[in-house]
C-alpha cells in the first residue's frame, strides 16, 4: 500500500515536472526584444494613405506619438491624425513556438519512422514463430484482469527489459487490430 | 439531469423482497415471511406449493429493520469484501469491453470505499492524512487535467496555425514561424497589403523566384493541392495505422461513455497521441472541419489517463465519468475560451450524471485550462481563439425580425445537414463505399483544394474566415469586405456612419456566396470521414457566412432607403445603425445551434467570445428559434443522430417513454422462449456453472433459492463469475469439477466424501433491482434512466420470472418508435 502510494506521488511529481517545462519556456521568453511590439494601424487622413507603424517599444510608450515616426502631418494636426491611429500592444513567445514545433515535428517524423518500420523492417526480421500464440492468449487474460494501468508486477511474466517491450509491443498491437476491426473493416463504431 | 439523485419512493418498490444490508462486517437479510409468501401463492392461484423449512436461508431477525434507510438502500455484495482480510481478486467488478456499467453498484462500491477511510481516519494521523489526501485528490486530478488538456490545445493550435501556412509558402526568417509571426516585426507591411512582408515567401517566390503571371499562380495552386494531400494522407494513415478511434469528431461516443458505457481504448495514450497529432494534420489540410469537437476527445483522453494516477479514480467507473465530464468541460473551455460555456456545455449536451460537485470541479478544471492556454498565447493576441471580436454598438429591438430570420435559415440549415450527413454515413457504413476510407480523404481533400483555392475566402483557414465576418469594418480596415465609399467629412472619430458599399463589397458578396455553396455541402462528406473532425467551425462558418450576407444586405437597405418607416425612427442617415459583424455571429450561433441543439451553453459561448454581454438577446432569439425550427423538422441533434446511427447503448434522458407497454412485455424470456437460465444458491457444482456459462453469452446470472421455489437470492455476474471460479481452480486447493458452488452465508451440511466446496458469496449482488412483472414500462424506463441501471429482475409473487437488460429496453424503446430494434448493436 505504501509502495504504491510513493509509485503514486513519484508519477504525478514527474508529470508535473513535465508540465512545468513545457509551460515555463512561455512564461520566461517573453521578455526578449523580437517579442514584443507595438503596432499602430493609422486609416486614410485627408491626403496621407493609410499606414502601418511597428516598434519595439515598452507597453507604457505604445502610444500613437511614441510609434508614429516620422510623424506625416504638421504640428497642429498630429493630435486629430493621432485620434484615428489605434496602437496595440502585443506580446508573443518566439522561443514557444520553437519549441512547439520543433515538438511536433519531431513526434510526427517518430510516428511515421515507426509507421514504416512496422510496415516495412518488422515483417522481415519477425519469423512466424510458435511460441506467441500460447503467449497472446495468456496475455489476454492478464490484459482482462487489469484494464487499469498497473505496475507489472516485475519479474513475473517477462524477464528482461527487451522482452517486456515486445510483450506490450504485441499487445498493443492487438488492440490497434481489434479495433481497426470495429472502426474500418466492421463499420460498428464511427462512422 | 442529476439521475439517482432522487431515489424511488413509489408504492412499487422494487427490490423490497430482498434488501440485504452489510456494513462493517455485520449482516442484515430481510426476507419476507414464509407467510405472507404463501399469501401470495394462494392469491396466484395455489398453482406451487413450496416447503419453506428447506430453502429458507438463517434469518437474522433481530438485526431485521431500521437499516433500509441508511445509504439509501445501500446494494452490492463485492464490498464486503473490504470488510474482510482478503484482498478482492483483480478483475472481479470490472467489466468488458462494450459493456454498460452498472451505475448503482458503482457509487455504492465508492460509498463502501468512502466510509472505511472515514471510519480508518480517526485511528491514526497517517490514516487521516490519507483520508485527507484522498479528499484532495479529486481537485488535483482537475488541475493535472486542466494543465494537459490546454497544453495540448495550445500546442495544436500553434501548429495548426503553422502547417495551415505551410501549405502557401515559408518563412526564412524561422521555418517554424506563421505568417503572421513571420511578419509580426517586420516594418515594410503597407496599409493595403498588410499580410505582406519580405521575409515570407510563397512557394513560387521560392521556387521561381516571382509571383506575376500564371505560371505562378498555377504552381500556388499546385502545391497548395498536394500539401493538402500530403496532409491529409498523413493524417489517415496515422489514424488507421496506430489508433482507429481517434478518427471522427468523438462527442457522440463520449456522450454514450458517460452515460457508462465502456468502450476499452477510446480513452486511451495512444487514441490521445494520434488524435492530437492528426487533428493538427487535419485542421491543416483544409478540409471543412473543425478542432473543437476533437479537443473535447482529446480532453477526455487526458482526464482518463490522469485517472490512472490516482486509485479511488481507477477503480471505479462512475467516479472516472465524473473526471470525464469535467474534463470535457476543459475541453470546450480550451476550444473556444469559453470556460463557462465550457461547463454548460459538458452539462448540457455531454454529461449523463452531473452532480454539483462535478460542477464545480468542472468548473475548476475549465478555469485551469483555459489560464493554461491563455500563459501560451498560442494566437499572440492575448485571447483564446482567432476569432475573438469585441464591438459594442447597440442593436434595435426591430433588429430582431432578421435575426429571427438568421434563427429559421439556421434550423433549416441544421436538419438537412442531420439528414444528409446521416444519410450519407449510413451509405458508408452499409455499402462498398466504407471499404475505402483512405481513398476517402484523399477524393475529398483533393476536391476541396481544388475548389477551394480560387476563393480567397475558402482558402484561408476556416477560424480565419470567421474571424473576419464577426470583425466590424472600421477606417483601420482594409480588406475587400470593408471597401466601403468613404466620405471623410462626416467622419467623427471611431463613431462610423453606415456607408455605401464599394464594388470590394459587391465582390465579397458573391465570392462569400459561392464559399457558402462550397461549404454547405462539402461539410456533408467531410463529417464523419476517418480523421479527426469537429463540425463547430464548419456550421459557425456557414452561420457567419449567411449572416454577413443578410448583414450587409439590411445595411444597404437602410443606407439607400433610410426614410422607409421601419428605418425612419432608428436608422436616419448619417447613423451607425447595423453592425453586420453582429449578424454573422448570430448566424453562426443560430447554425450551430440547429446542428447541436445546444441552447444554454451556446449562448454563452458565443458572449463569451465576443465579450459584450448586449448581443444575449440576439443570441438567445436566434438560437431559440433555430431550436425550434429544427426540432419541429427532426428530433435529433447530430450527436444523437450519430448514436443512433451506431447503434450506441445510449439511453436519452430528455426524451418521454409514453407507451402502455408492461414490464412482462419486454423481459426475457418471452413466453415461448426457454426457461431463465438461474444459477441455484447451493446445489450447482462448478461444472454445471461452466456448462451454463459456456453454453449462454448473457453478462449475469440471477441466483435462485432452489429451481422449484424459483425464489430471489441475487445476482452474480458472468465476468465475476469466471474470473472467480478460474482463480479459484488454480489457487484454492481441492477445487474441482464436482465441487458445489454455494452463495449463502453457511455452507450446506455435506457427506465428508464430496469435494471441498467454493464459496461465491462475496461476488453475489444480494441486492439486485426487481419490479413486479405489472409494472408500467414507463416507471421501467425511468428506473433505468435515474439510477443508471444494467439489468432490473422480473417478479411475479415473489418468484423470479425474467431479466430486463438496459438493452432490452433500448430495442423496445427502438420498436415502440417504429424503428429497426436489432440497430442496438452492444450489450
Amino acid at each position: 500500500m505504501l509502495a504504491q502510494h510513493s509509485w503514486e506521488s513519484m508519477k504525478i511529481l514527474w508529470l508535473t515536472t513535465v508540465v512545468c517545462c513545457v509551460l515555463a519556456p512561455a512564461s520566461q521568453a517573453s521578455k526578449s526584444s523580437v517579442d514584443i511590439r507595438c503596432k499602430c494601424i493609422c486609416p486614410p487622413y485627408r491626403n496621407i494613405s493609410g499606414n502601418i507603424y511597428n516598434k519595439n517599444v515598452p507597453q507604457k510608450d505604445c502610444n500613437c506619438l511614441h510609434v508614429v515616426e516620422p510623424m506625416p502631418v504638421p504640428g497642429n494636426d498630429v493630435e486629430a491624425y493621432c485620434l484615428l491611429c489605434e496602437c496595440k500592444y502585443e506580446e508573443r513567445s518566439t522561443t514557444t513556438i520553437k519549441i512547439i514545433i520543433i515538438i511536433y515535428l519531431s513526434v510526427v517524423g517518430a510516428l511515421l519512422l515507426y509507421m514504416a518500420f512496422l510496415m516495412l523492417v518488422d515483417p522481415l526480421i519477425r519469423k512466424p514463430d510458435a511460441y506467441t500464440q500460447p503467449l497472446h492468449n495468456e496475455e489476454e487474460n492478464e490484459e482482462a484482469h487489469s484494464l487499469a494501468a498497473a505496475p507489472p508486477p516485475t519479474g513475473a511474466r517477462a524477464n528482461t527489459v527487451l522482452e517486456r517491450v515486445e510483450g506490450a509491443q504485441q499487445r498493443w498491437k492487438r488492440q490497434v487490430q481489434e479495433q481497426r476491426k470495429t472502426v474500418f473493416d466492421r463499420h460498428k463504431m464511427l462512422s | 439531469m442529476s439521475m439517482m439523485a432522487s431515489y424511488w419512493p413509489g408504492p412499487q418498490s422494487f427490490g423490497s423482497e430482498a434488501v440485504a444490508m452489510n456494513n462493517k462486517g455485520f449482516r442484515r437479510e430481510s426476507f419476507q415471511s414464509s407467510t405472507s409468501d404463501e399469501d401470495l401463492v394462494e392469491i396466484a392461484g395455489g398453482a406451487l406449493d413450496f416447503s419453506t423449512t428447506d430453502d429458507d436461508p438463517p434469518l437474522d431477525r433481530e438485526m431485521l429493520g431500521g437499516f433500509s434507510l441508511y445509504n439509501g438502500g445501500g446494494m452490492n455484495g463485492t464490498s464486503k469484501m473490504m470488510d474482510f482480510l482478503e484482498e478482492p481478486l483483480p478483475g472481479v467488478g470490472t467489466y468488458e469491453d462494450f459493456n454498460t456499467i452498472d451505475w448503482v453498484r458503482e457509487k455504492s462500491r465508492d460509498r463502501d470505499r468512502h466510509r472505511e477511510i472515514a471510519t480508518k481516519s480517526k485511528e491514526s494521523t497517517w490514516a487521516l492524512i490519507q483520508s485527507v489526501s484522498d479528499a484532495f485528490s479529486g481537485w488535483l486530478l482537475m488541475l493535472l487535467i486542466g494543465l494537459l488538456a490546454g497544453s495540448l490545445a495550445g500546442l495544436i493550435d500553434i501548429s495548426a496555425h503553422w502547417m495551415t501556412d505551410l501549405k502557401e509558402g515559408l518563412c526564412l526568417q524561422g521555418f517554424w514561424f506563421n505568417h503572421e509571426h513571420c511578419c509580426w516585426n517586420s516594418t515594410e507591411t503597407t496599409f493595403e497589403d498588410r499580410d505582406k512582408c519580405p521575409e515570407w515567401k510563397s512557394w513560387s517566390q521560392l521556387i521561381i523566384g516571382h509571383e506575376e503571371g500564371a505560371f505562378a499562380y498555377v504552381l500556388n495552386y499546385f502545391l497548395y493541392v498536394l500539401w493538402a494531400l500530403v496532409f491529409s494522407l498523413l493524417a489517415v494513415s496515422l489514424v488507421r495505422g496506430f489508433a482507429p478511434y481517434a478518427c471522427g469528431s468523438g462527442i457522440p461516443e463520449i456522450k454514450t461513455i458517460l452515460s457508462g458505457f465502456i468502450i476499452r481504448g477510446y480513452l486511451g495514450k495512444w487514441t490521445l497521441l494520434i488524435k492530437t497529432v492528426t487533428l493538427v494534420l487535419a485542421v491543416s489540410s483544409g478540409l471543412s472541419l473543425g478542432k473543437e469537437g476533437p479537443l473535447v476527445h482529446v480532453a477526455c483522453c487526458c482526464g482518463n489517463i490522469l485517472c490512472h494516477l490516482f486509485t479511488k479514480y481507477r477503480k471505479n467507473e462512475a467516479k472516472r465519468r465524473e473526471v470525464l465530464s469535467a474534463a470535457a468541460a476543459a475541453g470546450v473551455s480550451v476550444a473556444f475560451g469559453a470556460p463557462i460555456g465550457g461547463v454548460l456545455f459538458s452539462l448540457e449536451e455531454v454529461s449523463y450524471y452531473f452532480p454539483l460537485k462535478t460542477l464545480w470541479r468542472s468548473f475548476f478544471a475549465a478555469l485551469v485550462a483555459a489560464f493554461t492556454l491563455r500563459s501560451i498565447n498560442p494566437f499572440g493576441n492575448s485571447r483564446l481563439v482567432l476569432f475573438y471580436v469585441e464591438f459594442h454598438t447597440p442593436w434595435h429591438l426591430l433588429e430582431l425580425v432578421p435575426f429571427i430570420l438568421l434563427g429559421i435559415f439556421g434550423g433549416l440549415w441544421g436538419s438537412f445537414f442531420i439528414r444528409s450527413n446521416i444519410a450519407w454515413c449510413r451509405r458508408r457504413k452499409t455499402t462498398k463505399l466504407g471499404k475505402y476510407p483512405v481513398l476517402e480523404v484523399l477524393v475529398v481533400t483533393a476536391l476541396t483544394a481544388v475548389l477551394a483555392f480560387p476563393n480567397e475566402y475558402t482558402r484561408m483557414s476556416t477560424s480565419e474566415l470567421i474571424s473576419e465576418l464577426f470583425n466590424d469594418c472600421g477606417l483601420l480596415d482594409f480588406s475587400k469586405l470593408c471597401e466601403y465609399v468613404n466620405d471623410f467629412n462626416s467622419t467623427k472619430g471611431d463613431d462610423l456612419p453606415d456607408r455605401a458599399a464599394g464594388p470590394g463589397v459587391y465582390t465579397a458578396m458573391w465570392q462569400l456566396a459561392l464559399a457558402l455553396i462550397l461549404k454547405i455541402f462539402i461539410t456533408i462528406f467531410t463529417f464523419g470521414m476517418k480523421v479527426p473532425s469537429g463540425l463547430f467551425i464548419p456550421s459557425m462558418a456557414v452561420g457567419a457566412i449567411v449572416g454577413r450576407l443578410l448583414g450587409v444586405g439590411m445595411e444597404q437597405l437602410a443606407y439607400y432607403h433610410h426614410d422607409w418607416t421601419i428605418f425612419s425612427g432608428w436608422c436616419s442617415q448619417g447613423a451607425d445603425c447595423i453592425t453586420p459583424g453582429l449578424y454573422a455571429m448570430v448566424g453562426a450561433a443560430a447554425c450551430l445551434g440547429g446542428v447541436t441543439r445546444m441552447t444554454v451553453s451556446l449562448v454563452v459561448i458565443m458572449f463569451e467570445l465576443t465579450g459584450g454581454l448586449e448581443y444575449i438577446v440576439p443570441l438567445m432569439a436566434a438560437a431559440m428559434t433555430s431550436k425550434w425550427v429544427a426540432d419541429a423538422i427532426g428530433r435529433e441533434g447530430i450527436y444523437d443522430a450519430h448514436i443512433r446511427l451506431n447503434g450506441y447503448p445510449f439511453l436519452e434522458a430528455k426524451e418521454e417513454f409514453s407507451h402502455k407497454t408492461l414490464a412482462m412485455d419486454v423481459m426475457r424470456p418471452r413466453r415461448n422462449d426457454l426457461p431463465l437460465t438461474v444459477i441455484t444458491q447451493d446445489s450447482m457444482t462448478v461444472e454445471d456453472v461452466e456448462a451454463i456459462i459456456n453454453e449462454t453469452t448473457y453478462s449475469g446470472y440471477p441466483v435462485v433459492v432452489s429451481r422449484e421455489s424459483q425464489r430471489l437470492v441475487g445476482f452474480v455476474l458472468r465476468r465475476d463469475l469466471i474470473i472467480s471460479i478460474e482463480n479459484a481452480r488454480k489457487k484454492q486447493d481441492g477445487i474441482v469439477s464436482t465441487s458445489i458452488i454455494y452463495f449463502t452465508d453457511h455452507s450446506p451440511p455435506l457427506p465428508p466424501s464430496s469435494p471441498s466446496m467454493l464459496k461465491l458469496r462475496s461476488i453475489l449482488d444480494l441486492s439486485p433491482f426487481t419490479v413486479t412483472d405489472q409494472t408500467p414500462m414507463e416507471i421501467v424506463v425511468d428506473i433505468f434512466r435515474k439510477l443508471g441501471l444494467r439489468q432490473c429482475l422480473v417478479t411475479h409473487n415473489g418468484k423470479l420470472l425474467g431479466i430486463i437488460t438496459k438493452k432490452d429496453v433500448l430495442k423496445h424503446i427502438a420498436q415502440m418508435a417504429n424503428q429497426d430494434p436489432d440497430s442496438i448493436l452492444f450489450n
